[in-house]
Parts: C-alpha cells; sequence; structure tokens
C-alpha cells in the first residue's frame, strides 16, 4: 500500500520572515505607547505593518480601513511578496471598483497576532530576541481593533469613513463600530456574526489540535528548535477550507473526479480531485502561514461574543449609534449563517440604527465574500455612495 | 412586496406615482420613517428628495431589498408579519404600510404594530369595495382582476383584501385616529373631500389614510 506524505519537510516558511521584517510599512509602538490587552497584558514594544491605497484627502474624511480575515493579510490590493499572487480583494478593491481607491485612501493592517509583519507569535520577543511562540499573549478581537485604532491615530485620521470586513474581517468590523462609534462613519460587515458560534468553536478546536498533534510543533517551540509543524497546519487548513465551501460548491467545482486518472488506485494516494485540491490547499498555506498565529488567532475568534460583553444584550452594543450599517450575508454560508446576520439587524433595529441587511444568493458557501458576486458589488458600492453624500465626500479624491 | 407594475399605475407629470405623491405629502419634513414593504424603494427615495426624511424601509423580496441597498436606500430583507415585533416604542415618526396590507397576514396585528412603533401610520391599499371589482364578481362570477389588482385568484400575494368601509371599522375597533383620509378614483385623481364614504367606497379605486393613536 502506498501512503504518500501530505507534503515535505521545509525549513522555516518565507511566510515568516515577513513576520518581523515585513514587505509593508510599518509603525512600532514604543514602551511609552503599549497595547492594552484584554488579558491584562500590555504588550510593548510592538509594531503594526500596513498597506495603503489611494490617497488621503485634505480634511482626512475619505479613509476606508479594511479588516482581513483569519488568513489574510494586509495584502489587500497588491502583490503578495510571498506567494507572488495579487491581492485577495481585487474583485472589490481598486480603482473604479466598489471600494473605489480613486475616491477613498484605503487602510489595510495585519492583525495582531498575525505573521505578516504585526507583532504576533511568530515575532522576535523584545525580552529573548527569539520568536515569542507560546509566550505569546493571547489575544482578542477587541485587541485587534484597539491595535488599528492606534495606527489610524498615528496616521492623523480622527474619523473613519468605513470599516469593511468579512468572516473575522466583519467582526473587526462590529467591534470598531461597538468601541469606536464616534470614529467610524459607516461599516460593512460581511459574512459575520457577533459571536463564534459553538460548531464553530469545534471547527477551530479541530484544526488547533491537528497543529498540536503534530510532532514538530514542539509545544509551539519549533522555531527555537529548527522544525516546523507543516503537517498539523496544513491539516488544520485542509479542514478549515471545507466550512469556506459548501457542498455544492464542492459538487460543481469537483464532483467525484478521478485526479489523472481513469480508474481507482486502491491505495490512500489522492484519487479523487477534491482530496488533490485540498493537499494543495493545505501545503500552500503553511508557505506562507505561522502554525503558532493560527492558535491565536482561531481562539480570537472563539472568544469573540459581543452580547457578553455588553452586559448580554446585544442591542446594548450598539446603543445610540449613529454609524451607519450594511449587513451582508450568503445563502449558502453555513459557518456564518444568514441567522446570524439577523441577529445583528435585529440588535441595530432595536438600538434604532441605520441599517441595511442583503441577503446574496450564491452556492460559493463563505468565501463568497472574496469571489466574484455582482450583486454584493453592487450594494458596497451602492451602500458607500450613499454614505459618501451623506458625509459630504466628493465624487473624485482630490 | 407592492402589487403595482410599471405598466398599470397612474404617474404624475415628473412621473412620480400619484398614491406614492400622496403618501409623501402626508409626511413632514426632516422626519424619521419606516416603509413597510418598501419595494424597490421608490417611496424612499421621494420622501429622501422631497421631504429630507431619515428613511428606513423593510422588504420581503430579495431583488427589492438589493436593488434599495444598492441606491443606498437602508432597506432590510424581512417580513412585516414577523419582523415589526422587534422594533421598540417610538423608534419612528411615521411608519408606511404602501399597498401590502392586503399581503400581509395579520394586517390587524401589523396595523397595531406600525402604531407602536410610529406616532403615525399611513396605510395605502387597493379598494375591494371599487364598483368594478363588484361588477366583476356579480357580473362575470369570477375573482376580480383589475389594473391595480392583476394577479389570478390561485397566484396573488393578496390574501386579505378589505373595502375602505371594512378598513374604517377596524381603525375604530382598534381605537385608531383617523387623521386624514385620501381616496383615488380610476384615473388616480383624488376624490372630491366631501364626498360622502358609501361614494369614496364605490368609486375609490384606492385610499390612503393618515393614522395616529388616540390620546
Amino acid at each position: 500500500m502506498n501512503v504518500q506524505p501530505l507534503m515535505s519537510d521545509a525549513p522555516r516558511g518565507e511566510g515568516t520572515q515577513e513576520a518581523d521584517h515585513p514587505t509593508s510599512q510599518v509603525v512600532v509602538f514604543g514602551v511609552d505607547r503599549p497595547l492594552h490587552l484584554d488579558c491584562g497584558v500590555d504588550l510593548s514594544p510592538f509594531q503594526i505593518a500596513y498597506q495603503t491605497y489611494g490617497t488621503l484627502n485634505a480634511d482626512r474624511s475619505n479613509a476606508v480601513l479594511v479588516c482581513h480575515a483569519l488568513t489574510g493579510d494586509q495584502h489587500v490590493h497588491n502583490v503578495h511578496p510571498v506567494t507572488k499572487k495579487s491581492g485577495w480583494w481585487e474583485t472589490l478593491l481598486g480603482p473604479g471598483k466598489p471600494i473605489d481607491t480613486d475616491r477613498y485612501f484605503v487602510i489595510c493592517s495585519n492583525v495582531v497576532g498575525g505573521c505578516m509583519g504585526t507583532t504576533g507569535p511568530a515575532s522576535a520577543n523584545p525580552a529573548t530576541g527569539k520568536p515569542w511562540g507560546l509566550d505569546f499573549p493571547v489575544i482578542t478581537v477587541r485587541d485587534m481593533v484597539r491595535a488599528q485604532a492606534m495606527l489610524i491615530d498615528q496616521l492623523g485620521i480622527d474619523t473613519l469613513f468605513a470599516v469593511v470586513g468579512g468572516s473575522m474581517g466583519g467582526m473587526q468590523v462590529l467591534q470598531w463600530a461597538a468601541s469606536y462609534p464616534q470614529r467610524v462613519f459607516a461599516v460593512l460587515p460581511i459574512a459575520c456574526a457577533t459571536r463564534h458560534s459553538a460548531q464553530n468553536i469545534a471547527f477551530h478546536e479541530v484544526g488547533r489540535q491537528a497543529i498540536m498533534a503534530d510532532p514538530d510543533w514542539r509545544g509551539g517551540r519549533y522555531f527555537l528548535e529548527g522544525s516546523n509543524p507543516r503537517r498539523g497546519l496544513a491539516v488544520a487548513r485542509m479542514g478549515a477550507h471545507i466550512t469556506y465551501l459548501s457542498d455544492a460548491a464542492l459538487h460543481r467545482k469537483f464532483g467525484r473526479k478521478f485526479q489523472d486518472r481513469e480508474n481507482p488506485s486502491f491505495s490512500f494516494d489522492a484519487d479523487f480531485e477534491v482530496e488533490s485540491y485540498l493537499r494543495h490547499q493545505g501545503s500552500s498555506f503553511v508557505d506562507r502561514f505561522d502554525a503558532n498565529s493560527y492558535l491565536y488567532l482561531t481562539r480570537a475568534m472563539d472568544y469573540f461574543d459581543m452580547a457578553a460583553d455588553a452586559g448580554g444584550v446585544l442591542a446594548n452594543a450598539f446603543k445610540g449609534t449613529q454609524t451607519r450599517f450594511c449587513v451582508i450575508s450568503f445563502t449558502s454560508d453555513w459557518l456564518f449563517p444568514t441567522s446570524e446576520s439577523r441577529a445583528i439587524v435585529h440588535a441595530l433595529n432595536a438600538s434604532s440604527a441605520r441599517v441595511s441587511f442583503a441577503e446574496i444568493v450564491t452556492d460559493k458557501g463563505h468565501d463568497a465574500f472574496l469571489l466574484e458576486e455582482p450583486e454584493m458589488f453592487g450594494i458596497v458600492r451602492g451602500f458607500l455612495d450613499g454614505a459618501g453624500k451623506a458625509r459630504g465626500l466628493k465624487a473624485q479624491a482630490p | 412586496m407592492s402589487n403595482l407594475t410599471a405598466a398599470n399605475i397612474d404617474r404624475n407629470a415628473s412621473g412620480n406615482r400619484v398614491d406614492l405623491v400622496l403618501v409623501a405629502d402626508m409626511v413632514e419634513r426632516g422626519v424619521k420613517v419606516l416603509d413597510v414593504g418598501c419595494g424597490d424603494g421608490e417611496l424612499l427615495s421621494l420622501l429622501d428628495e422631497t421631504r429630507g426624511v431619515d428613511g428606513r424601509g423593510i422588504e420581503l423580496s430579495r431583488e427589492g431589498v438589493n436593488q434599495c441597498v444598492a441606491k443606498g436606500l437602508a432597506v432590510i430583507q424581512g417580513d412585516a408579519d414577523t419582523d415589526l415585533a422587534d422594533y421598540p416604542d417610538d423608534a419612528f415618526d411615521y411608519v408606511i404600510l404602501s399597498q401590502t396590507l392586503q399581503a400581509t397576514r395579520q394586517p390587524r396585528i401589523v396595523l397595531e404594530h406600525m402604531l407602536r412603533i410610529g406616532r403615525h401610520a399611513i396605510v395605502s391599499f387597493p379598494n375591494f369595495g371599487h364598483w368594478r371589482v363588484r361588477m366583476q364578481l356579480l357580473f362575470a362570477g369570477h375573482m376580480p382582476q383589475t389594473d391595480i389588482l392583476p394577479y389570478s385568484w390561485y397566484d396573488t400575494p393578496n390574501i386579505h383584501h378589505c373595502t375602505i368601509k371594512d378598513f374604517r371599522m377596524l381603525c375604530s375597533e382598534i381605537g385608531v385616529k383617523m387623521e386624514r383620509a385620501v381616496a383615488l378614483n380610476a384615473s388616480g385623481s383624488p376624490m372630491r373631500l366631501n364626498a360622502p364614504w358609501w361614494f369614496w367606497n364605490l368609486f375609490g379605486e384606492q385610499a390612503v389614510f393618515l393614522l395616529s393613536r388616540k390620546a
């Protein structure tokens, strides 16, 4: 019987070199400006890596913050320094696109706990000069947003015109509206929820266990011991990737088709196209992502519960808000189903917030927010245009 | 959810639907409005342009919602019968139900919610007491189909037809104050204000009511 390994062992991925030396702009916050984390630790010093697109107008009113998802990063609209692929939201963002970089000044930063240049477990711990690993404090979505607010301060921007993001990015968007209602004019939370469901926590736990079960994880000290839990991280990615799609999308894309063969091999090779696809997803992911970072960011999502933060009543999280909301969900998203978005809308209605809500019909599952969805583009464009009019933004940046 | 399609409705010189203009005229400037069953957002756009309101909408059909949001209107996908309960008391100055009452499952409860959520309610509906409707049932013996009620009986969203008289009775039953009422005749013109109710009920093709809570 032929059992093929998922992928060969390789030294520390190129992606994690980005952790300390990102191909991005960087702001370093010194010991005088620590990041106060929910766990009680002050993270200091720390740095934020970010990209910007477009031009900030004279009255600094056209800034749009894009929040990235779990495995995303700040490279929204440029060639990725590691994968050499184009930006992850090129469909939605760029000159003339719904998030129009000719009109808005777009900022996207790597989240705290990430591995693309903002301080995270793969970054060097200033106390030791070695990667933090599991000594890195546990972070929350609120911490990510608090760090982003420090970046926005640093850029001299008082109020953001809009904050936009999907999935974990959508959680940050909602947290922005709750934490800094005066500092954000409009928000677009897409394919997300105000809390992580038990099912989603369960999926994340499987991913984390896959990483920690890899002997190369070495209790999180893999960098120090010259290994890398590539298999564990790849399995975590494969499992998670299934949840980003849908039964219909998998069937349409792969069905039961064989990969490069006519008949079953009677082995555990990747006989099926879908297996081969998942293996590829797993192995390409580990080249750009840090396993410990994956543990920390999934944990942050698990801890997310805005109602609990607001004394048990979700509506209180948005009490008296003047921010404009546009909530978008997708029919085939089973990770963040429409019912989660409806809960957001109900809470916002109870707060008399100005909210739009649209559900988009698609079989592409949770990942639809990253893909070609013309109906979503129309909604994002219309919502931002309407908000821009109310904000007094000119049609074109100066 | 609106029944009215482009082909069969009366429009004024500026291209606006006469029934919507009538509704808009009842709304004060700069107030907060909820349009229940806002369709593709024509009334909300009109209210925004002519009355400068802070407008919100609920619409059942996904296409309608997505068209509205793409126009920059604040509209959510929802159902008048189930989702009005989620709104707090006094959240709006006006709650509007334009050409939608007859498509709700529980018109009375919807109306009660409207006057709980808003200080005022505006309701417009096709009058099932119009003489053409009566004639079709009486002489042709089939369910009426008219310009503003174009559906066949087996394929209609309209499940609770009422006449102007029926609606007035409902209003008095639930203790609602009728502030204004206007009936439109078949050519879309408002009818004489001093006409008796039976005349409106026979010759009004549709009616618009401005309601408020009894003090």
